[in-house]
């Protein structure tokens, strides 16, 4: 039928508008339980253990490396202009201002965001979140506003280590191994590094990133098909869908911050 | 599974471990242990032309840095840039007659305001104006100018 391609189309267009709808639905509800989860300090410890303490090893490793890598590129397209000395400038200011929320945010979004898709969205399979409202306990703000927080906490925190990681994994191949001075690297750093500028909007762009994240990766999870394969779209779901909006994003925040 | 006790010293190691690395971006990568958010004292100064000078350009009296460029204004009467110098209280001796110029740092570099002190016993106060000022170099009118002397020798 001729109509049928056209009636496709707008079942989808209702499907996705409709889910944003569910998505802001439970991030209002989550934003209203997050007051609960403060006064219940251990729910958020479990999950902050979860999100960041065992994203550490990954985030470390991956900001190191990226941070030797800027360090050899800056300093090959650096070297031509006679100007190696700032090496410092380069990699702490693209560590900073980008590399560093949004690598993170994408690394996260891998690591912990799958994670949390996949948990809730078994929970709901195994109707652990209906046995839990059957006894009279909230699993929006039990189950979720904790790990919304502990997502947003660590999020800049992990930016944070991610990009002191990669600064000195630049130092260490711009000043140990290609001989770019140290007090010059360090100085010049300082001197155009400003901290308002660059590492305050870094954290907000991390925060951001922290609430969009994990707000993804728990819609998806609430929101799943309470089957194997409904879990399992979810994951994916939730990966490419973090790794999108962050993206996005970053280019909307670094427009309104940076492009004056 | 982790006992209570472990899992809350690893969460308090991390959340130390992202403070410190925040703390290392604001303390040595960025400019917060110089910049002068302290006390310090403003000066104006009127410039014909500032070429491309920036806010929070240095501000420099014998390569030392003393203060920042703190706001950029056009003076709609005399057509002027009026310049406000935020200056760090602990240089409190500047000359009153001083003169002010934009230079650049390095070929390609930014433009900063560069003081050259005069001999003055008078110091300039919060809230003065530096009469004495130097706009910038701006290329394309010293090479105007070049040409034209050129041309004038040559029909000499």
């Amino acid at each position: 039928m001729l109509s049928d391609p056209l009636t496709r189309l707008g079942r989808s267009g209702i499907g996705a508008i409709a889910g944003l709808g569910r998505a802001h639905l439970l991030l209002a509800s989550i934003l209203g339980g997050l007051l609960e989860a403060l006064v219940r300090p251990r729910l958020v410890l479990a999950q902050l253990f979860n999100v960041g303490v065992l994203s550490t090893l990954i985030i470390a490793v991956s900001g190191l490396f990226v941070g030797m890598v800027l360090g050899l590129q800056g300093y090959y397209v650096l070297a031509q202009f006679g100007a190696s000395e700032s090496l410092g400038i380069m990699v702490s200011a693209s560590l900073v201002r980008e590399l560093g929320p949004v690598v993170t945010a994408l690394l996260v979004a891998g690591r912990a965001g799958s994670a949390l898709t996949a948990e809730i969205g078994l929970m709901k399979t195994t109707e652990q979140l209906s046995a839990l409202e059957m006894m009279a306990v909230d699993p929006v703000r039990r189950i979720l506003a904790p790990r919304f927080l502990a997502g947003v906490i660590a999020m800049p925190l992990l930016a944070a280590l991610f990009s002191a990681l990669g600064v000195l994994g630049g130092w260490f191949v711009g000043v140990g191994l290609l001989g770019v001075d140290d007090g010059a690297f360090w100085s010049q750093m300082q001197a155009k590094v400003d901290f308002r500028d660059d590492v305050v909007n870094g954290v907000i762009k991390s925060l951001v990133f922290g609430v969009v994240v994990t707000w993804i990766a728990l819609f998806q999870g609430y929101d799943t098909k309470p089957t194997a394969a409904g879990v399992s779209r979810a994951t994916t779901r939730s990966v490419v869908h973090s790794a999108l909006a962050v993206l996005g994003l970053d280019f909307i925040l670094t427009a309104l911050m940076f492009g004056d | 599974m982790q006992s209570t006790r472990t899992m809350e010293i690893l969460v308090g190691a991390f959340m130390a471990a992202g403070l410190v690395a925040l703390f290392f971006l604001a303390m040595r990568v960025s400019n917060l242990s110089a910049a002068s958010a302290g006390p310090g004292y403003s000066l104006t100064a009127r410039f014909d032309n500032i070429g491309s000078l920036k806010v929070r350009a240095p501000v420099s009296m014998a390569g030392v840095r003393l203060g920042r460029v703190d706001a950029i204004d056009f003076d709609q009467d005399s057509y002027q840039a009026s310049v406000t110098l935020r200056i760090d209280a602990a240089y409190d001796q500047i000359p009153a007659d001083t003169f002010a110029n934009i230079y650049t740092a390095g070929l390609l570099g930014e433009q900063y305001v560069a003081l050259d002190p005069g001999g003055s016993p008078d110091y300039l106060r919060d809230g003065d104006q530096i009469e004495h000022t130097q706009s910038a170099l701006v290329l394309e009118r010293m090479i105007g100018q070049f040409l034209f002397n050129k041309a004038q020798e040559d029909t000499e």
